[in-house]
């Protein structure tokens, strides 16, 4: 009983933590982006407009919610959820922290859900989010969101192959699909004395992939050609409106803290703290957030400094750069571990 | 005595309980004020001129069946990634690592086809 109402609590926890996150990161993107073009950004609301996120929260609420008239009604209204529910739960698996206590002997661990198959658990939620896109471009019965949806599914899928293919590579050489065991079978050695034995020095190739599939995966900037403003006005959701509209928003900031926690995990040894080997449960869990914050930054800064790429850039540089990239590193990953 | 799963349904019940509430809570909270103008597809302010299923470039259809080729692979591999530590320790690695460079070799020569035939160019 104790272990359930710890497990709910923890459970509760995360997802707060989750959705305040998704809050800041949007306040985060506003305030860096004004940085780098030399504005002050949103400083009205609260200090230093801190209470931002929750201001635009209850505006979206109360919004006029606009829906097309015709037969799709129904997959208008399905289509936000099913784009945020998948990014909310493919958090399940991040393992944020080690051991935090011990209860009837049952261990309480650091995440939601210690899976077994946490790799293919992540990949296959996560992979779930393209319905709602498709979903909701199509239902809009309107142009520019059709073809904004087409276009973000095409995407999603090229890069996600090369995403599996690159995990796959990191779940051989960890021998288990278990993510919370992935982070620790790189804290148990150091390589040449001293440097730890993350992946991200095992595998630069795979990790350099593993980021650049993580911006396209999440229709994130040199890659967004789902919303892509000067062609296709919103994109996917244009006609959405209300917190329909702000659904979508959270799922794909969600999605972008998944992905910075999954980078975390699988590459910068999760929530291990360099040279300190017994560090206790709330310093690995500061790690881990440190860790995942750095690449939240790098997805906002990164928006705001490079130029859009050209559709069939991105269709190319997946299936002929990526891809064939993808599959050489697993191949020596494979060869390497085998002799 | 909860299994991971558990937690997992737990965490399907506030994510899907959080969506539900904030979608009815705004339909309820909002304005409703409609009318014929607001109700035509966004087009910039032109009228629109044909419905918006219009057909779609060929390429989309080719990138999913493509997709669900290579998808299929790495499905395969799961299995074998999964496994290739217990291999190795058997010492049966390059035993099994020979039948899946075999498999993978088979679909990069699959993708190679694709790719001389020119599927994977876009602006054809």
């Amino acid at each position: 009983m104790t272990v359930l109402l710890a497990t709910l609590l923890k459970v509760l926890v995360i997802f707060g933590c989750l959705i305040s996150a998704a809050g800041i990161s949007t306040l985060a993107e506003r305030k860096i982006s004004a940085w780098i073009q030399l504005r002050r950004g949103p400083n009205r609301v609260g200090p230093f407009g801190l209470l931002q996120p929750l201001a635009d929260g209850i505006k979206f609420m109360f919004k006029e919610e606009f829906v097309p008239p015709g037969k799709s009604r129904f997959l208008f209204i399905l289509a936000p959820a099913l784009a945020a529910v998948p990014a909310m739960m493919s958090v399940a698996v991040i393992p944020f922290t080690g051991r935090i206590a011990e209860i009837d002997g049952t261990p309480i661990l650091g995440s939601v859900a210690d899976l077994d198959m946490g790799a293919i658990f992540i990949m296959a939620v996560s992979g779930l989010g393209v319905y709602g896109i498709i979903l909701g471009g199509w239902a809009s019965n309107s142009k520019y969101p059709l073809l904004g949806g087409l276009r973000a599914a095409a995407q999603m899928i090229s890069y996600e192959l090369s995403m599996i293919l690159i995990i796959l590579a990191i779940v051989a050489m960890s021998g288990t699909l278990n993510l919370r065991e992935i982070a620790d079978a790189q804290n148990d050695h150091t390589l040449l004395g001293f440097l730890p034995a993350w992946n991200v020095f095992l595998q630069p190739l795979a990790f350099v992939l593993f980021v650049i599939c993580t911006f396209a995966e999440t229709n994130r900037h040199p890659f967004d050609f789902a919303e892509c403003e000067s062609e296709l006005v919103g994109g996917f959701h244009t006609e959405y409106s209300s917190m329909k509209f702000a659904l979508f928003f959270i799922g794909e900031y969600c999605a972008m803290i998944v992905m910075a926690c999954l980078t975390t995990t699988l590459f910068l040894g999760g929530a291990s703290v360099p040279f300190w080997a017994e560090a206790p449960w709330f310093i690995g869990l500061g790690s881990f957030v440190f860790k995942a914050a750095a690449f939240m930054f790098l997805f906002i800064w990164v928006r705001w400094s490079l130029p859009r790429f050209r559709y069939d850039q991105l269709m190319a540089l997946g299936w002929k750069v990526f891809l064939p990239l993808a599959i050489t590193n697993i191949f020596i990953t494979g060869l390497v571990l085998a002799l | 005595m909860p299994t991971p799963y558990t937690a997992l349904f737990i965490l399907l019940g506030i994510v899907v309980g959080f969506v539900v509430l904030v979608t009815v809570a705004s339909n309820l909270l909002g304005r409703k004020r409609q009318n014929a103008e607001k109700d035509s597809p966004y087009e910039c302010g032109m009228d629109s001129e044909s419905p918006a299923r219009v057909r779609i470039s060929i390429h989309f259809y080719l990138v999913a069946v493509l997709f669900i080729l290579f998808d299929v692979e790495a499905l395969f591999l799961i299995l074998w990634a999964g496994s290739a530590e217990a291999f190795n320790a058997a010492g049966h690695g390059a035993l099994v690592f020979a039948e899946v460079s075999a498999f993978v070799a088979v679909l990069a020569l699959a993708l190679a086809y694709v790719w001389r035939k020119g599927g994977l160019e876009w602006d054809r």
